[in-house]
């Protein structure tokens, strides 16, 4: 009797009674989800690693091509062959940069987090200073990419993999961000001339896929443009790519604005805050708060598109990727590359993501 | 649709080659000297024909033309930035002038001679559309293949062929588009088409790469010339000599036996025509060689031999019958041992 007492107050046993049996039926569905999970995940877990070859395959030999993946070897072994990403991996991450430069692109990831603190978080000791280097952060960056003044020169064409992805990304989305705001204040603007070609700049841009703008500033760009004029292939998809952005961000922004009740701007007004006192310090603040799931819901998007490059011929991660399954030394390992390379737009995604989510909570206040 | 697309993109083209052609001032010969490199288009990732190795090197036969023309200007094959295209964007970048060639699996057709204003400069593979299709399918022969679904490279000539193929054997299909050839050979390995249609060079690479190459076949039909080649824009008559004689340069060595281990041997050699390609013999008494004519040093053939090789020596490398991709010369041999291949003299 007092055994079973103690057994129901046992808050696990209830919970699990009271969320996976609560009836015959549901205690069936229970077993076979349990069942089908520990297939799934071991069949995975197997796959990825514990059967996998990473350096050396099962002999203990080097793998330097397909030839020596456990799994052309031996019928019984079905492991991925990681040896593809591991052999390839300066491309995956560098693209053709050159080796002994590589330090020069380590380095701008290293110093890539102490330009974003600042922005992220408030209360840091010293964040002026953060904040003065997230604003030098893009010149240091491109200087020790792209080189000059005693820095050997790496053209953009060298760039790729993980680089590419990341520059157009990055830099797509932070640029994007100011034109945004511009363009979501100018299309609610009073003033029927800006007003207008901020419409018609949104509404051209978002009725054309971005596959079309890269073709559009790859192609035709240079064509009327002078001889001697060729701006970087690189430079043209960030064009296209922060054009893309910017009017989705701006949307996303407009709906932010259009939450702010009336009231906010005329009491603004009424103390005597001219137009950008009061868009700067009233209105601005709390649209951006509203406009954080959609914005951060775009440049997800946006990042996620930055594979689309490969069609204009620039070596993103997915082309870097691509390029690596054409080997014929390698054999079309395909489902490893393609694991991995989501494996990585998974944790740059779900990073931004989980981040929204933790300004979301920071900026939340007690009248919303 | 198609008839708005197709203008468009003449229209493109149009304006691409007007401004080509209005804004060429300096020869691409002293373009490409100035600018100390080569600027290829290559594709973005064919075995066999180009596509970058593990350390990140362009390789492939394709990409070697490249590096001839690259030996020959700048006496150093490396000299060479490749330019990755996609089989949409090949033309267009070349009319733009971001490339000085293009050498990537082309095949040479009226329209793109003529109308898009290429210059084909000669054939460094002769290649014909095939089909492969899984054995298990049951299918011997392209007769067989009514109703299947074809996964088939957008923008290529071979799209035209294959409607024409159907259409003249009384045959439908359904067509699943691809972009690429990995993504090709994803869709045909994923079971998302019936067959996968390309040039039979392209099948046979992608076949070598499949997990189980012994499950599928090429059919014995091949349905159509491709001739693979080369190509520059028009209006430079004197550049299209030398990338078309860089070619030939590589198949007259394979011709007269010269290798890049026997070359310096070779330039004792008694033929005359040995010589005169190897800069050893003059031009009448002029002093000069004949690499004069293009507007080289005379040792741009010997150095293209020495760093590239001869045309069998790229061949067997990187995709002749001792490499996965297995291709025997067939139609690719030299006119005297039963193929076509065949460069004019060297006088």
């Amino acid at each position: 009797m007092s055994s079973s007492i103690s057994f129901t107050h046992n808050k696990y046993y209830s919970w699990c009674r009271n969320n996976l049996f609560s009836s015959w039926i549901n205690g069936i569905i229970t077993i076979l989800s349990i069942y089908f999970i520990y297939e799934v995940s071991s069949f995975f877990l197997n796959w990825t690693i514990f059967e996998a070859d990473f350096v050396n395959n099962f002999r203990g030999e080097k793998i330097t091509d397909r030839t020596f993946c456990s799994k052309n070897i031996e019928p019984g072994q079905h492991g991925a062959c990681w040896a593809i990403i591991i052999v390839r991996f300066h491309q995956f991450i560098y693209g053709f940069y050159p080796v002994e430069e590589a330090w020069r692109v380590n380095l701008v990831y290293g110093l890539l987090p102490f330009a974003l603190v600042g922005i992220f978080f408030d209360n840091l000791p010293f964040r002026k200073y953060f904040i003065y280097f997230t604003f030098l952060f893009p010149f240091i960056g491109y200087f020790l990419l792209y080189g000059g003044a005693g820095l050997d020169v790496v053209g953009t064409s060298k760039w790729g993999g993980l680089l590419v992805t990341l520059f157009l990304g990055v830099t797509g989305i932070l640029l994007a961000f100011p034109l945004s705001i511009i363009l979501a204040l100018g299309r609610r603007s009073k003033m029927p001339v800006i007003k207008t070609i901020c419409i018609i700049f949104i509404e051209f841009i978002r009725g054309v896929p971005l596959i079309t703008l890269l073709f559009t500033a790859n192609v035709m760009l240079p064509l009327f443009l002078p001889e001697g004029v060729r701006p970087d292939n690189l430079l043209r998809a960030l064009v296209a790519v922060t054009l893309f952005q910017s009017a989705y961000m701006a949307e996303a922004i407009r709906g932010g604005l259009q939450a702010i009740p009336k009231g906010q701007l005329e009491a603004a007004q009424s103390l005597g805050l001219t137009y950008w006192q009061s868009t700067r310090k009233i209105i601005l603040p709390q649209a951006l708060k509203i406009s954080i799931p959609p914005i951060v819901n775009t440049c997800i998007g946006l990042f996620k598109d930055t594979s689309l490059v490969l069609i204009i011929g620039l070596f993103d991660l997915l082309g870097v990727g691509r390029a690596a399954v054409a080997d014929i030394d390698w054999a079309k390992l395909h489902y490893e590359v393609y694991v991995f390379i989501s494996l990585v737009f998974f944790i740059f995604c779900f990073g931004m993501s989980r981040y929204s989510l933790y300004l979301e909570k920071k900026l939340k206040t007690d009248n919303s | 649709m198609t008839k708005i697309k197709s203008l468009f993109i003449s229209l493109l083209l149009t304006i691409g080659v007007s401004t080509a052609i209005a804004g060429s001032h300096g020869s691409t010969l002293d373009l490409v000297k100035e600018r100390g490199k080569l600027m290829c288009g290559s594709n973005t990732g064919l075995a066999g024909f180009g596509a970058p190795n593990d350390a990140g090197v362009w390789e492939g036969i394709d990409v070697d033309v490249c590096r001839a023309v690259a030996a020959a200007v700048f006496g150093d094959a490396n000299a060479v930035e490749f330019v990755p295209t996609t089989s949409k964007v090949r033309f267009t970048v070349l009319q733009s002038g971001e490339i000085d060639m293009l050498s990537r699996n082309t095949t040479w057709t009226l329209q793109r001679d003529v109308e898009l204003g290429l210059e084909f400069v000669g054939v460094n593979y002769y290649d014909g559309q095939g089909f492969m299709v899984r054995k298990d399918l049951g299918v011997s022969s392209a007769s067989e293949l009514d109703g299947a679904s074809v996964c088939i490279q957008v923008g290529t000539t071979t799209e035209m062929n294959l409607a024409d193929y159907f259409k003249a054997n009384g045959m439908s299909y359904e067509p699943i588009p691809v972009e690429t050839n990995s993504e090709a050979d994803a869709a045909y390995l994923a079971g998302r088409c019936d067959i996968y249609t390309t040039d039979a060079s392209g099948l046979y690479a992608s076949r070598a790469g499949y997990p189980d190459p012994s499950a599928h076949m090429v059919l014995p039909e091949i349905i159509s010339k491709e001739p693979l080649g080369p190509s520059v824009r028009h209006g430079d008559s004197e550049w299209a000599d030398i990338v078309r004689w860089s070619l030939n340069a590589m198949i007259i060595a394979e011709e007269k036996g010269i290798t890049s281990d026997n070359v310096d041997e070779m330039k004792n050699s008694k033929d005359p025509e040995t010589l005169r390609l190897l800069g050893v013999s003059k031009v009448g008494d002029t002093g000069a060689g004949y690499g004069a004519w293009l507007g080289l040093d005379d040792d741009w053939a010997y150095n293209i031999i020495k760093q590239v090789g001869n045309y069998s020596e790229s061949f067997e490398k990187h995709i002749g019958v001792n490499t996965p991709i297995n291709i025997a010369r067939g139609l690719n041999a030299l006119y005297k041992d039963g193929g076509i291949l065949y460069a004019p003299p060297f006088r």
